[in-house]
């Protein structure tokens, strides 16, 4: 076997620019997945079994069924229906960019509602009661207490998600794109040097992961910042009339 | 839904996804208990190689790894070959491929699973093992190991789900399995929707009765639930 270094120096930028495609997948179907899974996780939550139908049935389909099949049936089976190609929709549709965009914010859709709903249950119901008891509607409970909170307890699960959007993103290779994997492919084709090339990808997506992984660390301490407060214990010689026999005790 | 005969060609392609779903589930629990253990071990070398794996293979996608092993992997084994004097051509097909990349990544992911489920046993059990006269191999494989298996299988089923929808991944490289004969019937029919949707109703059905066994697996494994009362 010969191992050529070479052609991993040669071909980097265009496997950068694969990278960046990849990215900007990962990116944008997030942005979206959290936007439609904010409303599908507040349903699912509800205690209304018409209401949590619609977002179980969709949660339940898209988790189980492999990513593979739901773009496929995006890219491919759109264009069975005559009405999707005779209407307005179909130049986005029939472009394979925004047809990943669509399967992977779909997918992801479903994976964080799970998520949320999940940290939506997990709030202490005092905090819930607590807001009820200052007089707040159920919709300034939402906005104020519930989806911040959830957000919180959701984050290092969330951060996963995102690793397994970015592993998942490899997918759009299959549908004709130039992202990190389907860059390798590409240029393993014209130079066919498998193992250097993966390697080479496999190396870009380490890092891009773990980029992924020291972000979500930061934002968990800033949104989190409650846990990681250190109590200071009062100095010996601080003015009696200051002293706050509650923070003494302890 | 009107399959235009080509019904059993699905049937065909699930039977191959459930057999590459299973083998890659054996193989991967092997390298699973081998990871734990070697994560777990005292040897420093051990413990470097296990992490190394882990941080490695769950931070790849799993369609490089197939692709990897498919194009990359005969070259490497012939290269390895040819150290021992084997000078034919090796080639790997997409099966064994698929069983090799599968269980790499679903070892890495049991390795933790196994990992946390040994760290939950108490140290009185390995003592009282040790106080009964039991080697420690003797010990793992007949007081630790099933009680691993209580702890570790929700998290095993889980990952075995997503084995399943992962072995969707092996039909890029040519493997017959349900979404290579939906290609093969769309082809013919010039029918992708109706086809895709019946493919992820199978893996649907797949999944389904995945937790259905796994909820079984848990009552095998755990007999004191099973036979308390109340």
């Amino acid at each position: 076997m010969t191992w050529e270094w070479g052609v991993i120096w040669q071909y980097l930028p265009r496997l950068m620019d694969g990278a960046w495609l990849t990215m900007e997948l990962v990116l944008v179907s997030g942005l979206i997945g959290i936007t439609m899974a904010i409303p599908l996780s507040l349903m699912r939550a509800s205690s209304l079994p018409w209401v949590k139908v619609f977002p179980f049935i969709y949660i339940y389909f898209f988790r189980g069924t492999p990513l593979l099949v739901q773009i496929f049936l995006v890219y491919y089976g759109a264009s069975q229906f005559d009405a999707v190609r005779d209407s307005i929709l179909w130049p986005i549709l029939k472009q394979p960019y925004w047809c990943a965009i669509i399967a992977f914010s779909l997918n992801t859709a479903a994976y964080s509602a799970e998520l949320f709903r999940s940290a939506i249950q997990a709030i202490p119901v005092g905090e819930i009661e607590a807001a009820e008891a200052m007089g707040m509607s159920k919709s300034v409970q939402v906005q104020r207490i519930i989806l911040p909170r959830a957000f919180g307890i959701a984050l290092p699960a969330y951060g996963n998600e995102v690793i397994l959007m970015l592993k998942g993103s490899a997918l759009a290779s299959t549908i004709t794109l130039l992202d990190l994997t389907g860059m390798a492919r590409t240029i393993i084709a014209r130079t066919y040097t498998p193992l250097e090339m993966f390697l080479a990808a496999g190396m870009v997506y380490l890092a891009i992961s773990a980029v992924i992984i020291g972000l979500f660390r930061f934002m968990e301490y800033r949104f989190n910042r409650y846990q990681y407060y250190h109590h200071t214990d009062t100095p010996k010689n601080l003015d009696p009339l200051l002293r706050d026999p509650h923070i003494d005790q302890k | 839904m009107d399959l235009q005969g080509f019904g059993h060609l699905l049937l065909s392609g699930t039977w191959v996804t459930i057999q590459l779903a299973l083998t890659s589930l054996l193989v991967g629990l092997v390298f699973g208990l081998t990871g734990a253990a070697a994560k777990l071990s005292k040897n420093r070398f051990a413990r470097w190689l296990a992490t190394g794996y882990t941080t490695l293979v769950r931070g790849l996608p799993e369609l490089l790894l197939v692709l990897t092993i498919y194009f990359g992997g005969s070259q490497l084994l012939m290269w390895i070959a040819s150290g021992f004097g084997y000078d034919e051509y090796i080639e790997i097909g997409p099966f064994v491929a698929g069983v090799a990349a599968l269980s790499i990544a679903f070892g890495a992911y049991a390795t933790e699973v196994f990992r946390m489920a040994m760290m939950e046993i108490p140290d009185g059990q390995w003592e009282s093992g040790m106080a009964c006269g039991m080697s420690t191999r003797r010990t793992f494989f007949r007081i630790i190991l099933p009680q691993v298996w209580r702890l570790a299988i929700p998290g095993l089923g889980n990952l075995f789900q997503v084995l399943l929808k992962d072995t969707a991944l092996v039909s890029v490289v040519g493997l017959n399995d349900i979404m290579r004969q939906s290609q093969v019937a769309i082809s013919a029919t010039k029918e992708p929707f109706t086809f895709f949707l019946v493919a992820a109703c199978i893996y649907l059905l797949l999944t389904a009765a995945t937790t259905g066994f796994t909820m079984f697996m848990e009552r095998v494994a755990n007999p004191a639930a099973r036979e308390s009362r109340g």
